[in-house]
Formats: structure tokens, C-alpha cells, sequence
């Protein structure tokens, strides 16, 4: 995907019969982007490749002198690695849960604050404001303020209503994840789905309603086939921030009882066991997971972008 | 519309009115609990049933700031915000020229310029992470801010990239030509006609960026150790219990996410432009 556009780019050039003058304006042209298209290439490209070529070899940092070259040993070890292949599916389980449940409060938040009421502006605030907390600073209010089993907040609460004084953390860990994640992503839904939903066109909707049409007709017909695109451009932009989660799995659980997900095992496989041959292979794999992802994810914000290049 | 029908339709908007009342005060329940056990004695922090009346002490802020004794946070704090803010200051100096020339004075084949930047952001971090540390070992780079900021920039330049391209598109190049015609050359046409206009969309975008750099914890976590640990490196040490400690906690959190909670309602209308790369407006 990105070896296509910048051959594209290596390939404008061409027109060399042209005189002088004109070679020199493209150039003009182009200069002022190269300082940041360099930069991303040195800083974001290289090291893939890097990763890429440290996959194929056998590297533990411990014995460097036996180091050497195991072709796509790595792989298998990390395909049939059962903590691997667990965090996969951790990664899966997680992503998905936080995109979609954060997705639906959104969709519903962003319905109740397209209408007038008073005081609508303090209420967007008060619901941005979990996604303006630090991430891990959110995961540690999660974790010792609300979870804790003794003095936390949501045993707190449930000891007025005499209920049950669980451990969440210990009980239902992904869950606990999941949930102090879905606090901090469904702002951001919203958000969108609310950009969407501000620019629906109001006179169809008027008309429509002139015409007789239900809320819900007006909702299943009208708004949800305009946020549709919306829709898809939350859950994509969730997937690919959510898929690389490290701040909350780290911080809430260090990565026990079954809630490493597949960044948390990377860094783990390198920082504490010193595997990078294991580490880039795994790496490489949350590569490609990723690209299936960005490649639609692409698709839609292209989509909508064409569509307001067009609009201009 | 019936007199009736407007009545019934105006009762259920305030009971659908109260019901966003209710959903964003329980949204904002665990911050205002933070902000108000973080005033309170580590004793009445951790009863249960919760004190919420308790007395108000800043005994917890004192003793996140190391008053006491203790790890003094103003180190990690300082290298946050040298951090952010001079990475954020590089990414407006590469990104401003580069959506110059994807917008107003456009290259050929600009939307795949600008698509490739976009497919960078979604490298997961974790791809690149063990060569940069590799390097940084190697290079004696390790535990330095400078390293950061570098990273920081990359992480953030395909964003304020599709942010400024989508600002920069709205100033009119009719300006820019007659500028230009009065013979004035590119960082004048730059300084003086496209900032101006671009002004407040920069600002967000620069907002946005010092966001994500103040958050980030991966890189910052592997790369740095006692010298250049950042803010969020500092509020990890918080992770294992260590006896009564809620209100220092909820008083580290506080006034470590406090620039952040500052930007974003700074930047509150630009932000899903900026979360969303630019796509929604």
C-alpha cells in the first residue's frame, strides 16, 4: 500500500524533454512537501523493514553471538504458540467488543444531543470529558477508584443497595478492560456520529415529516443510511486505535489472567524476554491484521473525502 | 401539527432532554468522584460505604508533589511538556509547508501523497518499536527526550497533515495568486495570506498534537528510564497498590490529565476532525 504511492511519486518526473524552467517549477511544487514526506518515510518505513528482516532470524538479545538466520521458524513458533495465538484472539475479542458497544451508546448519545435542550452545550462537555483523560491516568481511576473490591466506588455504591461485594477485576478481567475502555471511546463515537448527523439535509427531513412520516420511519430510512458512512468511519478509526491498546491492558492488569492482547505480548516478548526474533514476527503479524483493517478503513475515508473534494 | 401533538411532542423532547442529563452526569460520575477523593484524607479515600462528605484537605496534591518526601513529579512533567510541545512545533513546521503543496499549490497524484500519510498512522506501533529501540541502544539514545520528540512528530504528522490540507483547501487561491503576482515569494505568501486565514484550524491541529503526545505511554515506556520519563510513564508507578494512596492517585491523574482536558475543550469543535484524520468536518 504505501510502496505503491511513493512509486507513484518517484515516477512524476518524466517529463525531461520540457525545458529547464518548467522541471524547475515542479520541483518548486514539490519542495515543500519533501522535508515531511522524507521524515515519515525515515522515521515510519525503515523500521518496519527492519522488523521485517529481524523476523527472520533467531535473536534472543541474551546470547547475541547466536544470533542467526531461521527463515519463517519465528512464524511458526509464534502461529502455534498457544499464549500467542490466545492473545490474538484477545485482541479480537476486545477490539470488537469496545467498537461495537461504544459504537451503539454513541449512536444513542448522539440522537439525544442532536436535539434543542436546555443546557445541551454542558452536557457535550460533561460526556467529552473521559476521553480528555490521560489514558492511563483514566485506567488507574478504573482500576483503584471504581474497581477496587474494599473501598472502590462501585462496591461502594452497591453496599447502599445491599448487593454483592464482587472483585471485577479478578472475576470478569476482560470485561473490567472493556468496559473502562468503552468509557473512553464512546465520546469519541459520539462525536462523530454526531458530525454526521449535523449534516443531514434538514428540508428532506421536514419534508418528510410534512408528508407524515414517523419518527422511526424518518430515522430507519432517512438518518441511518446518511450516518452509514459515518458509522463505518467510527468503527474503522475505533479498530485501528483500539487493535494497538497498550495503556489500559498494561495498566489495569498487566496483561494476567487472560487479557494480553496482541501490543501487550510484543512488548512483553522483547522488553522482558528479550526474544526479538519472536517479538518481529508477531510484530510483523499485527501488521497484517492491521492492514486488512486500514485497507477498508482507507476505502471509507476515501469515499467521504472524494466526496467533500467534490462537494467544493 | 395539532395543539395537542405539539404538546405531546414537546413533553417527550424534555423527558428525552433529562434523559442526556442523566447519561452525561453518569459519563462525568467517575471524574467528579476523582476530583473529590483526590481533596480528600487518604482515611476517608478508602472507607466503604464512600464519604462524600468528608473534610476537604489537600493532603493528597501535597504528597503527589513529593512535599513530603517521596518521588517529585516535576521532572516527568517537565520532560512531558518539553515533549509535546516541541514536537508539536515540529510537526506545524513540516506539516504547514506540506499541506501547502497538497492543497493551494497542489503536486500531481496529491490525494496519494496525502493517502500515504494516512497509511502510516495505521503501522501499529508495536511493528516498529524493537528496531527504534535497537537503534536508540546503539546510537546511546536511550532514556533521551530528543528521541521522543522525534517519534512524537512521526506519530503525529499524518494527522495535522490531513487537518491543515483540509484548513488550507478553504483559503482562497485567488488570494494567494494576487499575492503572488505583487511579487511575493512563498514563505511571505505563506507568513502573511494563508496563516491568517488558516489561523484557527492550526491552532486545533496543534492542540490535537499536544494531546497525543502528552498521552502517549508506549514509546515512553520502553525508550526512557529515570532522565526522560514523561507524565504518563511517572502515573505507571501508581499501578500496584501501596497501601492508603487513592487521594495522592486521583490527585496524580487530575493534574496530569488537566492540559489535556484543557486542549480538548480548546479544540472541542476541531476534534473530531483531527480523531477522525480530517474526514469529518
Amino acid at each position: 500500500m504505501t510502496a505503491t504511492t511513493t512509486a507513484s511519486m518517484a515516477a512524476t518526473p518524466a517529463r525531461t524533454a520540457r525545458p529547464p524552467s518548467a522541471r524547475l517549477r515542479s520541483w518548486a511544487t514539490r519542495a515543500p512537501l519533501l522535508p515531511a514526506l522524507i521524515f515519515m518515510i525515515v522515521v515510519t518505513q525503515l523500521p518496519f523493514v527492519a522488523t521485517l528482516v529481524i523476523s527472520f532470524f533467531d535473536w534472543n538479545a541474551l546470547y547475541p553471538k547466536a544470533r542467526h538466520f531461521t527463515g519463517l521458524d519465528n512464524y511458526h513458533q509464534v502461529l502455534t504458540d498457544p499464549d500467542l495465538r490466545h492473545s490474538v484472539w484477545t485482541t479480537v475479542l476486545l477490539t470488537v467488543a469496545v467498537v461495537l458497544v461504544s459504537l451503539i451508546l454513541g449512536l444513542g448519545l448522539a440522537l439525544l444531543l442532536d436535539r434543542r435542550f436546555r443546557g445541551r452545550g454542558i452536557v457535550r462537555t460533561l460526556l467529552i470529558a473521559p476521553f480528555l483523560v490521560v489514558p492511563v491516568a483514566a485506567a488507574l481511576l478504573w482500576k483503584h477508584v471504581l474497581y477496587n473490591p474494599e473501598y472502590g466506588l462501585l462496591n461502594g455504591l452497591l453496599h447502599y443497595v445491599g448487593g454483592p461485594q464482587p472483585d471485577w477485576i479478578s472475576n470478569t478481567p476482560l470485561l473490567a478492560v472493556e468496559a473502562s475502555l468503552v468509557w473512553q471511546w464512546t465520546p469519541f463515537m459520539m462525536l462523530i456520529l454526531l458530525a454526521g448527523l449535523q449534516s443531514r439535509d434538514h428540508q428532506q427531513i421536514e419534508a418528510a415529516r410534512v408528508d407524515g412520516a414517523s419518527d422511526w420511519q424518518i430515522f430507519r430510512h432517512l438518518t441511518l443510511p446518511h450516518l452509514r458512512r459515518y458509522l463505518e468511519l467510527g468503527a474503522l478509526l475505533g479498530s485501528i486505535y483500539i487493535v494497538q491498546n497498550f495503556d489500559a491492558v498494561f495498566t489495569l492488569t498487566s496483561g494476567g489472567l487472560g487479557t494480553a492482547n496482541l501490543p501487550y505480548t510484543v512488548y512483553q516478548s522483547f522488553y522482558q524476554a528479550h526474544e526479538n526474533g519472536l517479538a518481529s514476527a508477531a510484530g510483523v503479524l499485527v501488521v497484517i491484521g492491521s492492514i486488512v483493517i486500514a485497507t477498508f478503513a482507507l476505502r471509507v475515508v476515501s469515499s467521504l473525502f472524494r466526496e467533500e473534494v467534490s462537494r467544493a | 401539527m395539532s395543539a395537542v401533538a405539539v404538546r405531546i411532542r414537546r413533553r417527550r423532547g424534555a423527558g428525552l432532554g433529562l434523559l442526556a442529563w442523566l447519561i452525561g452526569l453518569l459519563f462525568f460520575l467517575p471524574i467528579a468522584w476523582m476530583a473529590l477523593t483526590s481533596f480528600h484524607s487518604e482515611a476517608d479515600a478508602a472507607t466503604n460505604p464512600p464519604s462524600f462528605g468528608a473534610a476537604l484537605t489537600l493532603d493528597g496534591y501535597r504528597d503527589f508533589f513529593g512535599v513530603g518526601g517521596g518521588a517529585s513529579p516535576w521532572p516527568a512533567l517537565i520532560n512531558s511538556t518539553v515533549a509535546s510541545l516541541v514536537s508539536t512545533l515540529c510537526v506545524l513546521l513540516l506539516a504547514l509547508p506540506a499541506a501547502y503543496a497538497l492543497s493551494v499549490r497542489r503536486v500531481k497524484k496529491w490525494t496519494d501523497v496525502l493517502f500515504f500519510f494516512l497509511s502510516t498512522k495505521m503501522l501499529p506501533v508495536v511493528a516498529g518499536l524493537l528496531p527504534i529501540y535497537l537503534f536508540a541502544k546503539n546510537a546511546g539514545m536511550l532514556d533521551n527526550i530528543w528521541l521522543l520528540v522525534i517519534l512524537y512528530t512521526s506519530m503525529n504528522l499524518p494527522i495535522a497533515v490531513w487537518m491543515m490540507q483540509s484548513f488550507l483547501a478553504e483559503v482562497p487561491v485567488a488570494v494567494i495568486e494576487a499575492a503572488q503576482i505583487d511579487g511575493a515569494r512563498l514563505p511571505t505568501v505563506l507568513a502573511r495570506v494563508v496563516a491568517p486565514i488558516a489561523l484557527p484550524g492550526i491552532a486545533a491541529t496543534a492542540l490535537i498534537c499536544f494531546i497525543f503526545s502528552w498521552n502517549e505511554l508506549l514509546f515512553a515506556r520502553v525508550l526512557t528510564g529515570v532522565v526522560a520519563e514523561t507524565a504518563p510513564v511517572f502515573l505507571t508507578g501508581f499501578i500496584t497498590s501501596q497501601g492508603l494512596f487513592l487521594a495522592k492517585v486521583c490527585a496524580a491523574s487530575l493534574v496530569i490529565s488537566l492540559p489535556v482536558l484543557a486542549a480538548g475543550f480548546a479544540a472541542q469543535d476541531k476534534l473530531v476532525q483531527g480523531l477522525s484524520l480530517g474526514a469529518v468536518k
